[in-house]
């Protein structure tokens, strides 16, 4: 097949690295909602009826917004195989309390109104509560960790190895990046709760939204002060070889203090990233306060991207950088895949994600308005 | 290399693999039946179709969040335990994963909302648009992961690229046309489709037995019967062994499940039981059927299938060949590019490339492939030889199933077709006995393509041995037992909740929740005849 060469080789990587982040983005801007709607369950919702009003209120959506992370883990095995090697065999046990709170979320909605002992539903909704709460943290502490360099390295034969622990990935500076993460997704889920609901319900989110909007904004700014005070940043010392062969050992790289602010004073433009993160959550707390929720659920999913990119702007060319043999480091010129399947990937990929973006669109705007309590309490409808 | 830590990474795949399929074929097959039924309301206007497919929906909705639930276990899995594994063929495999989830997974989990929380906020058409996207999203979403599992069993259009240390794709398209994969969906849709036609089935049997929702119990068990019928018998004309000749180790697949330990001449005998014994690589107390080995497997009269001996003397042949391959690799290596060798070595590489993966088959034994000894060599090639007795044992259950199944669901369409459907309670009985066969049908059948794929991950590419990721046996046990520990309970909290929605029925969905009590009073439903099934 030749058709491939009509794309370069590192232009593809740099597109494959973007689409990545569009994932991740498209991730948290909607599973964000459902995940922080179901950490807000039990501060929102006091009586039953509430909590299947927040239940239901995300109930006919969630599913297809995980699809968005699946999608994200296919895409980075199928674009980026050694960043999908190393990062889940590296973070294994916290992939597996990510994937135990993914395993009890969907049966948590499914099952959790199929009986009425108070005792039965009172265990789904904390189920619904940490299963809401785990992902949104570990995804922050996980990026955390990235950001300070993991420490993995390669043998001759490309095999990994990884001397870290799930202890050590509980470092300060992580979980402040973890709470960062929560904070946002408790904005966004806020934001959809005050959109989606009605009553006591829709007043607490704005209550919580905004604290957790107001933590966000801090914490945020503190993470990049923190970041560019004392967390270091890594940078290639030898010659850019942007269309060589995915092999992370044939460069040099080096720790080197500021490194990861190195891409603002070079590319001013990408300040454009946490701009929007601290713009995004500073309107989505004015549109919770004004009761705009709209607004509030817009500028808070740009908050969220915002923050994601400014994170992938940081550290370019470096995904996923190695604190114990830097030269190891995954960067966007050698952990992808071959050029032929970078190439096919982004075809398919260029095809469907309109479609999908399509349907979505078309499923949220059959769904539009506010949660009917009504035929929750009648049962029409398969309410949860 | 750790052998403690391959066989938990195996057994946690095996534990995670088979859990996650039990909700596979329900969904597939369930969700087809769901749009037919839903179709027929739709064109017809009869509000008993509606009922139906909201009923059958709610366990439909169950069963699907423990399919979503633990099939993103299987997605992560791979880079978690199996790091190696990602890296070697990540440029090939990850592919079809990732485009299901574009194509397929997308589709099936956004509709699905609009399934359930549709019914009062879409027109009649707009519904029935939601379901059908359901049950093909759902379809489509097997097929990508079978083009990814046939390519672990018969690795077409992808090459080892020296420099990445990796495989690579060359041909996508000979990726998609595999014909193993092709065989696999086929034969696994049409499995799930009797699964769920062998649900509906049974339930609706039991409701006959008990003398409640008449109407909705045979209208179903019409629709389960003929679906059932035609799918039970494409699971057989369909079977996965046509694709069981196109590889070397397919075939070694198909001597194991025969228990053939020396090939025969064409056409080979079947033996119909046996006690395969691994040791002393022969078969007690066989008993063979002539000729009717050599049909099934080449469907000809002349084409001799190899024995299990004979394979492996291949076996070791290409381990001999692998190590004149490994060893021009790490001169390439050493030199750092392909260009940078004699054309001598080059040639070793591009001639014996593709038995590099048998030479790797060593590694169990000895650090460097080129430092083996005879005997080492010897013990590789017969460690090409799946283990003989499960696969034999495995391949008979799942076949005699089959046929068990076929029988079945033909007599419910004959009795459907003649409206004797409530005639026989002993055969009511027996369709409410049948309901767990499929499964176990389906999950042995599994067992024989994955257990007769050892030793290979990667069949003549990279061993099992070698693929796994890098982790402590206490990190493997502490997940292990976690995913067993919350498989199992949600497991019985699943069949406590499908049993109380069944015993509950479809009437009282509508009503608020009573509880355990059931309503014995037949459905009124002016609309047909009884014993009618329209």
């Amino acid at each position: 097949m030749i058709l491939h060469q009509l794309i370069d080789y590192d232009t593809l990587r740099i597109i494959w690295w973007a689409l990545i982040g569009v994932l991740l983005v498209g991730f948290a801007v909607t599973d964000g909602f459902d995940l922080g709607s179901g950490i807000l369950l039990p501060f929102a919702a006091r009586t039953d009826l509430e909590r299947r009003v927040v239940i239901n209120s995300v109930g006919p959506v969630w599913e297809g917004n995980q699809v968005w992370l699946i999608l994200g883990g296919g895409a980075i095995f199928a674009a980026w195989p050694q960043l999908y090697a190393v990062s889940f065999s590296g973070f294994y046990l916290a992939m597996f309390v990510i994937l135990t709170a993914l395993i009890l979320r969907p049966v948590a909605f499914k099952f959790r109104s199929k009986r009425e002992e108070p005792a039965w539903r009172a265990r789904w909704d904390a189920v619904l509560f940490f299963s809401g709460l785990v992902p949104a943290l570990i995804f922050g502490v996980a990026v955390g960790n990235v950001l300070q360099g993991v420490p993995f390295r390669f043998a001759a034969d490309m095999h990994i190895h990884y001397d870290g622990s799930f202890f050590a990935l509980l470092n300060p500076f992580a979980l402040l990046c973890g709470l960062v993460s929560v904070a946002m997704m408790v904005t966004h889920g806020a934001a959809w709760l005050q959109l989606k609901t009605a009553g006591p319900v829709a007043e607490r989110a704005r209550l919580y939204g905004s604290v957790a909007a107001v933590a966000g904004i801090v914490l945020y700014a503190l993470a990049g002060v923190w970041m560019a005070s004392a967390i270091g940043g890594y940078r290639i010392t030898s010659a850019a070889q942007t269309v060589g062969p995915s092999n992370p050992l044939l460069k040099t790289v080096e720790l080197h203090a500021g490194a990861w602010l190195a891409n603002y004073a070079a590319h001013p433009w990408t300040m454009a990233a946490p701009a929007a993160g601290f713009a995004g959550l500073l309107v989505a707390l004015a549109g919770l306060l004004l009761r705009r929720p709209v607004l509030a659920l817009l500028a808070a999913a740009l908050g969220i991207a915002g923050i994601i990119l400014s994170v992938g702007a940081s550290m370019f060319p470096f995904i996923l950088p190695s604190s114990i043999d830097p030269r190891a480091s995954l960067t966007v010129w050698d952990a992808s895949s071959s050029h032929l399947t970078l190439f096919i990937m982004l075809v398919v990929t260029a095809f469907f994600i309109p479609i999908i973006v399509a349907y979505t669109a078309w499923v949220y705007h059959v769904l539009w308005g506010k949660v009917d309590e009504e035929a929750i309490r009648d049962e029409s409808g398969h309410a949860y | 290399m750790d052998l403690d830590i391959v066989a938990l990474s195996r057994l946690q795949f095996a534990v995670t693999a088979l859990y996650h399929f039990l909700f596979v074929p329900l969904t597939l097959g369930l969700s087809i039946i769901l749009a037919v039924m839903e179709t027929v309301y739709v064109m017809t206007g009869r509000v008993i179709w509606r009922d139906m497919t909201k009923f059958w929906g709610v366990l439909f909705g169950i069963n699907f969040a423990m399919g979503v639930a633990t099939g993103v276990v299987m997605e992560f899995q791979f880079g978690m335990n199996w790091s190696y594994y990602s890296h070697y063929v990540g440029d090939i495999f990850g592919a079809p994963l990732a485009i299901e989830g574009l194509m397929a997974f997308f589709m099936e989990a956004t509709f699905v909302g609009l399934f359930f929380f549709g019914w009062d906020k879409l027109s009649k058409v707009g519904h029935l648009v939601a379901t059908w996207a359901v049950a093909i999203g759902s379809n489509f979403s097997a097929l990508w992961i079978l083009i990814a599992n046939g390519w672990m069993q018969n690795p077409v259009g992808a090459a080892f690229n020296p420099q990445t240390m990796r495989m690579e794709v060359t041909d996508f398209f000979a990726v998609l046309t595999n014909p193993v994969a092709q065989a696999k969906f086929v034969h696994t849709v049409s499995a799930g489709y009797v699964c769920a036609a062998v649900f509906v089935l049974g339930v609706s049997a039991w409701y006959l037995l008990k003398g409640r929702h008449l109407e909705l119990a045979k209208r179903s068990m019409t629709v389960a019967a003929s679906f059932g019928l035609a799918a039970s018998l494409s699971v057989v004309v369909l079977g996965d062994e046509s694709g069981y000749l196109s590889t070397e180790h397919q075939k070694m697949k198909l001597a194991a499940i025969e228990a053939m330990w020396e090939t025969q001449p064409a056409p080979a005998a079947f033996t119909a039981v046996g006690f395969p014994d691994q040791e002393a690589r022969e078969t007690h107390y066989a008993i063979h059927i002539p000729a009717v080995m050599g049909l099934i497997g080449t469907r000809s009269l002349n084409t001799v299938i190899p024995g299990i001996d004979e394979l492996v003397k291949r076996a070791e042949v290409r381990i001999r060949e692998g190590i004149k391959a490994y060893d021009a690799l790490q001169q390439i290596r050493a030199a750092g590019s392909t260009q940078a060798v004699p054309q001598g070595v080059r040639d070793t590489f591009e001639n014996g490339g593709a038995d590099m993966g048998y030479a790797l088959l060593l590694k169990r034994y000895v650090d460097d492939p080129r430092n083996a000894t005879p005997e080492q060599i010897s013990k590789a090639a017969w460690d090409t030889v799946p283990q003989v007795a499960p696969l034999f044992w495995l391949f008979r259950i799942m076949v005699g199933i089959g046929m068990l199944l076929i029988v079945l669901t033909a007599t419910f369409f004959v009795l459907s077709a003649r409206r004797r459907l409530d005639r026989h309670r002993w055969l009511l009985r027996s369709a409410v006995l049948a309901i767990p066969l499929p499964w176990i049908a389906i999950e042995a059948g599994w067992l024989v393509a994955e257990f007769g794929r050892q030793p290979w991950v990667i069949e003549g590419v990279l061993p099992t041995a070698v693929a796994v990721s890098n982790l402590g046996v206490k990190t493997l046990l502490i997940t292990l037992g976690g995913f067993i520990a919350i498989y199992t309970t949600l497991f019985i909290i699943e069949m406590k909740l499908l049993l109380k929605v069944i015993r509950k029925g479809p009437e009282a969905e509508h009503a608020p929740d009573v509880g355990e009590a059931r309503s014995h009073v037949p459905p009124v439903r002016a609309m047909a005849a009884p014993g009618s099934s329209s």
